[in-house]
């Protein structure tokens, strides 16, 4: 165990997964000999080559339309898209081909070894093109898994499940904990499972249900209504899609409550669909309407960002007055 | 860092460049009655390559013929033909070795059978029965074929172009001696992929030849609405790629101008650009009456020039060919496909549970319920799902 950061603990996934396997490859923009806007492809170049870690043009489509090509060809691409804000031009790569490639062909073909890695969300005074939580434009996309972790421990373990997963994976990494999460990570490699909700705090009264940096936010709300009384149980989705169904409505048929919190808009984002497929599996076992404690639905600005965000004291009071409901 | 191999020269005054002057020649090989321009160089080309590649234009003839009254009388949903650009596309395809990989448009059906792709198969998809390789999921003549190496088709436009930079590479990174050609037509080439794909081949030395076949119309746009410089060819050079501009009806010159392309791309490790310059003889598809936008004239103008007729005089003046075979190949091509429709259109569609599969590498969990919910369904109103009711899944 050593403690590291976020971007040591993806920086190091990198690494092993490059020297596991020949065919992992990591371009993108300044991903190369500058090891990336963030420094998570830091000495890369340096240990695999510029033919395995390299620039590419300034294009987000041409980023993924090329690692879609290296994956059909038997490629295990790890492609970046130096902010999730800027990943629209490459939409329709990801879903009309990536996600569409292997059912379209009848599996003739695939691009199962691709996985695009993004940083994503706000709270750095980012305004509206660093800052944005695009995940529920792609949960929408059969085809796709959507993987988001919270911590160092996680990225490391999420990422190498991703990159070793036989489908394509969107890694979107909360930049905002970057180097501001801080914790122990293992060495040697390690996997942690797609599609595997984690309960990381127990509690009787409401579950909260939370992904990525909104996870830090979470916590403290929980904390705070611990003192009042209230035991929240968490559950950090880890993974947008497919989702842990079981492990959600499991925790909801406990507790009788359920608060999805996010930092992307409300209207269309993921806990919409969270609500309504918890709604149908627990309506009997639930004591309070759903909350969602989310984005507004507005760009995301710069001055009002704590007005904007889905922070802990408006969860603090969604989980108050879910159990006084 | 640059590594720029070409260096600036300085002017001393404001002087705008045009591009007049510098417009990019055409390669003609073959004249129109099947002789050879004086000077012209024939490509490698041996009797029997040249008889299959001819045979290859009489099939696509007679499928886009009887495939277009198929679906005229409602046998199948949809369907485009090469007419027209049938050099453009053989003779690309013939100057590649087998296991070159082809990620084409959708109008380049001819270069699937070139490679072997069996009358069966083009029939099983078309009819998206259970033996189509694709499982049915896609529309008529969206083909692919991993043991061809051809990539399936996909709709959207221009976004094979890209992904052909990455295949390249990847075959280059593996040390295989092989490339990978990439077909689009000249509207294609407006799309926001074409520059993302040229620019990232050329910068990563991707050995992929971008192959266009510029036909003069996208739909129902005329060149004329879709660029406005020298066509697609110099838009290469621009990039720093190799290109050249050939008769795309020309099916010797076509043929010369990939197997050089193949060579360079190889040897030098680096894409090429070729602007094959021919004319949509056909509709754009079974959806579309082109008499709504150009004239009866020009069509006329452009079967003078017909790729199919102008390569087989030239084998009727190697005597290669026969008019009394040539009867014989059409009539044996009709009867073939005649019979595989019947065969194709009568066997069942793909089983229920393939609606789920392939969407992921394991159907997951949700897919499953819904699948399950589907078959409930299914036996609940069979009356309505015809397809389906009453088989075993």
């Amino acid at each position: 165990m050593a403690q590291m950061n976020m971007l040591q603990a993806i920086n190091q996934a990198l690494h092993q997964a490059m020297s596991n396997d020949e065919r992992v490859l990591v371009f993108g923009e300044d991903v190369g000999h500058f090891g990336g806007v963030f420094r998570a492809t830091a000495k890369l170049q340096e240990t695999f080559g510029k033919d395995r870690c390299f620039n590419t043009p300034l294009t987000e489509q041409g980023i993924v339309g090329f690692a879609n090509g290296l994956a059909a060809q038997g490629m295990r691409p790890v492609a970046e898209i130096q902010f999730a804000d800027y990943i629209f031009p490459a939409f329709d790569q990801i879903v009309n081909e990536t996600a569409k490639f292997r059912y379209r062909s009848g599996n003739e073909f695939d691009v199962g070894g691709l996985t695009i890695r993004t940083p994503y969300g706000g709270g750095i005074a980012g305004g509206h093109y660093h800052s944005q939580s695009p995940e529920a434009y792609f949960t929408g996309t059969p085809g796709l898994k959507v993987v988001i972790p919270r911590d160092p421990y996680q990225a490391k373990g999420l990422l190498l499940a991703s990159i070793r997963d036989d489908n394509p994976v969107i890694f979107m990494e909360p930049k905002r904990l970057y180097r501001a999460s801080v914790g122990e990570v293992p060495e040697e490699d390690y996997e942690l499972p797609l599609s595997k909700a984690e309960l990381i705090r127990e509690g009787s009264d409401i579950t909260l249900v939370g992904w990525g940096a909104q996870l830090e936010l979470i916590l403290k709300a929980a904390e705070r209504a611990a003192k009042q009384g209230i035991q929240c149980e968490v559950i950090d989705l880890r993974t947008l899609l497919p989702w842990d169904v079981d492990s959600v409505a499991a925790s909801v048929e406990k507790t009788g409550r359920l608060l999805i919190s996010h930092e992307a808009p409300l209207t269309g984002g993921f806990a919409g669909e969270i609500a309504a497929t918890i709604g149908d599996r627990c309506f009997l076992y639930l004591e309070s309407p759903i909350a969602r404690v989310c984005g507004l639905d507005t760009p995301y600005p710069l001055a009002l960002e704590q007005e904007h965000m889905a922070n802990e004291h408006k969860i603090y009071e969604a989980i108050v007055a879910s159990v006084q409901f | 860092m640059t590594d720029n191999t070409v260096r600036p020269q300085a002017v001393y005054q404001a002087h705008l460049l045009d591009g007049q002057g510098s417009a990019i020649p055409t390669l003609k090989v073959l004249q129109a009655d099947g002789s050879l321009y004086p000077d012209a160089t024939l490509p490698t080309l041996d009797r029997d390559t040249a008889l299959k590649i001819y045979r290859s234009c009489v099939f696509t003839r007679v499928l886009d013929e009887r495939m277009l009254a198929a679906q005229r009388q409602g046998r199948i949903s949809f369907y485009m033909t090469c007419t027209g650009e049938e050099a453009a596309v053989l003779g690309a395809a013939a100057a590649l070795e087998q296991e070159d990989m082809i990620m084409a448009q959708y109008r380049e059906h001819a270069a699937l059978h070139w490679r072997g792709f069996t009358t069966e198969q083009f029939m099983n998809q078309m009819f998206s029965n259970e033996k189509d390789l694709g499982k049915g999921r896609q529309m008529p003549i969206h083909y692919g074929s991993r043991a061809l190496h051809y990539m399936t088709i996909s709709s959207p436009l221009g976004t094979q172009i890209p992904q052909a930079a990455g295949y390249a590479y990847g075959q280059k990174m593996q040390g295989q001696d092989r490339c990978t050609l990439c077909f689009f037509g000249e509207g294609a080439a407006s799309e926001g992929d074409f520059h993302a794909g040229l620019n990232m081949a050329a910068v990563h030395k991707a050995p992929a030849i971008f192959f266009c076949r510029n036909n003069g119309y996208a739909i129902s746009t005329p060149t004329s609405e879709q660029y406005a410089g020298d066509g697609i060819a110099p838009r290469g050079l621009g990039y720093g790629i190799k290109s050249i501009r050939v008769d795309g009806n020309d099916m010797l010159a076509v043929l010369a101008a990939t197997q050089l392309a193949r060579e360079v791309a190889l040897r030098e490790h680096c894409p090429v650009l070729i602007e094959a310059m021919t004319y949509r003889l056909g509709a754009h598809s079974s959806s579309d009456d082109p008499s709504g936008y150009r004239s009866k004239e020009e069509e006329a103008r452009w079967q003078e020039h017909d790729p199919v007729r102008r390569f087989k005089l030239w084998l009727l003046a190697q005597q290669w060919w026969s008019e009394g075979e040539d009867e014989a190949l059409y009539q044996a091509y009709r009867d073939e496909v005649l019979a595989a429709v019947k065969v194709a259109e009568k066997l069942a569609k793909p089983a229920l549970d393939t609606l789920v599969t392939d969407v992921y590498d394991q159907v997951p969990e949700h897919l499953q319920q819904q699948l399950d919910e589907v078959q409930q369904q299914v036996r609940r109103y069979p009356e309505h799902y015809p397809i389906t009711a009453g088989r075993e899944q």
